[in-house]
């Protein structure tokens, strides 16, 4: 791996490591637990494109860990890295089709770090209650998803000479 | 952005959407609430009575007035729990998550077992 490379992934777990930081410190919302932004998703759709799949996966997930052990509990790392995992499997196989732009696939990266953290929600106080809240969620997701891919795909654009 | 993008995210709205109107539309009025920490039912309470209940040995306050339940409030720092507001119709549920807590609306036709 080039140097460059290495200090070019770093500074990507740095980044979205503030910006977890930063959306940790806006108030909620909404009433309802996992409606947020998902601001470091810009940084996963934007890696997905510059970078890989490999690397994404391997920045997000250390992201995880790290912004677990700095500002989180083990109940909120595990609640992360689910939401995170299936975040990244569909957005890497939704981006391998080439059929759709950036905003769809972000999209599906929000929805479906929803759908895994209330998935694990159930799972951790083993009710099926909390499903209650999917639709809400779908619906801010999309929102949120759809900012995040509009944000992704203009730095994207505008770092387009940018080499690794 | 093409047309197959724009009908891919109006599609996940239109279900969100459905979704959320059958969840709207079929709740009715509720007899009580159910308080489980993780998934175990700790206790029922009538939403007829008023009343101020400590829940959890006291990490989560209940309050029951006039038909609705509610949390005043929680140990946590965020206290989403609180901000969920009131609740009274069935399958309306506010979740703690760092206490593990729901506390879920059920309708008549589950058994009322009182414990005020």
């Amino acid at each position: 791996m080039k140097t460059k490379k290495v200090a070019f992934l770093g500074m990507c777990i740095a980044l979205s490591m503030i910006l977890s930081f930063v959306e940790s410190q806006i108030p909620p919302l909404a009433a309802v637990p996992g409606v947020k932004m998902g601001l470091p998703n810009i940084v996963m759709v934007f890696m997905l494109y510059k970078v890989g799949a490999k690397e994404t996966a391997i920045v997000s997930i250390l992201r995880v860990f790290l912004v677990g052990i700095l500002f989180g509990t083990p109940l909120s790392m595990i609640y992360s890295l689910a939401g995170a995992t299936l975040s990244l499997i569909g957005m890497i196989l939704l981006k391998k089709t080439n059929l759709f732009a950036h905003v769809t696939v972000s999209v599906a990266g929000g929805i479906l770090h929803n759908i895994g953290q209330i998935a694990t929600a159930c799972i951790v106080m083993e009710t099926a209650q909390i499903a209650y809240y999917l639709p809400v969620l779908f619906i801010s997701g999309t929102i949120a998803g759809i900012l995040i891919g509009l944000t992704a795909a203009m730095i994207l654009k505008r770092l387009d000479k940018m080499k690794l | 952005m093409k047309k197959r993008d724009i009908i891919l995210i109006a599609s996940i709205l239109a279900i969100a959407i459905a979704l959320f109107l059958i969840v709207e539309l079929t709740k009715e009025e509720g007899a009580g609430v159910t308080v489980k920490v993780d998934g175990v039912k700790i206790a029922e309470y009538s939403l007829s009575a008023n009343g101020t209940y400590p829940l959890n040995g006291g990490t989560n306050i209940l309050v029951i007035e006039n038909g609705k339940a509610y949390l005043t409030d929680a140990n946590c720092p965020d206290k989403l729990c609180v901000h969920q507001g009131k609740i009274s119709m069935t399958g309306e549920t506010i979740t703690c998550l760092p206490n593990k807590l729901t506390v879920t609306v059920f309708g008549t036709e589950q058994s009322v077992d009182l414990v005020s």
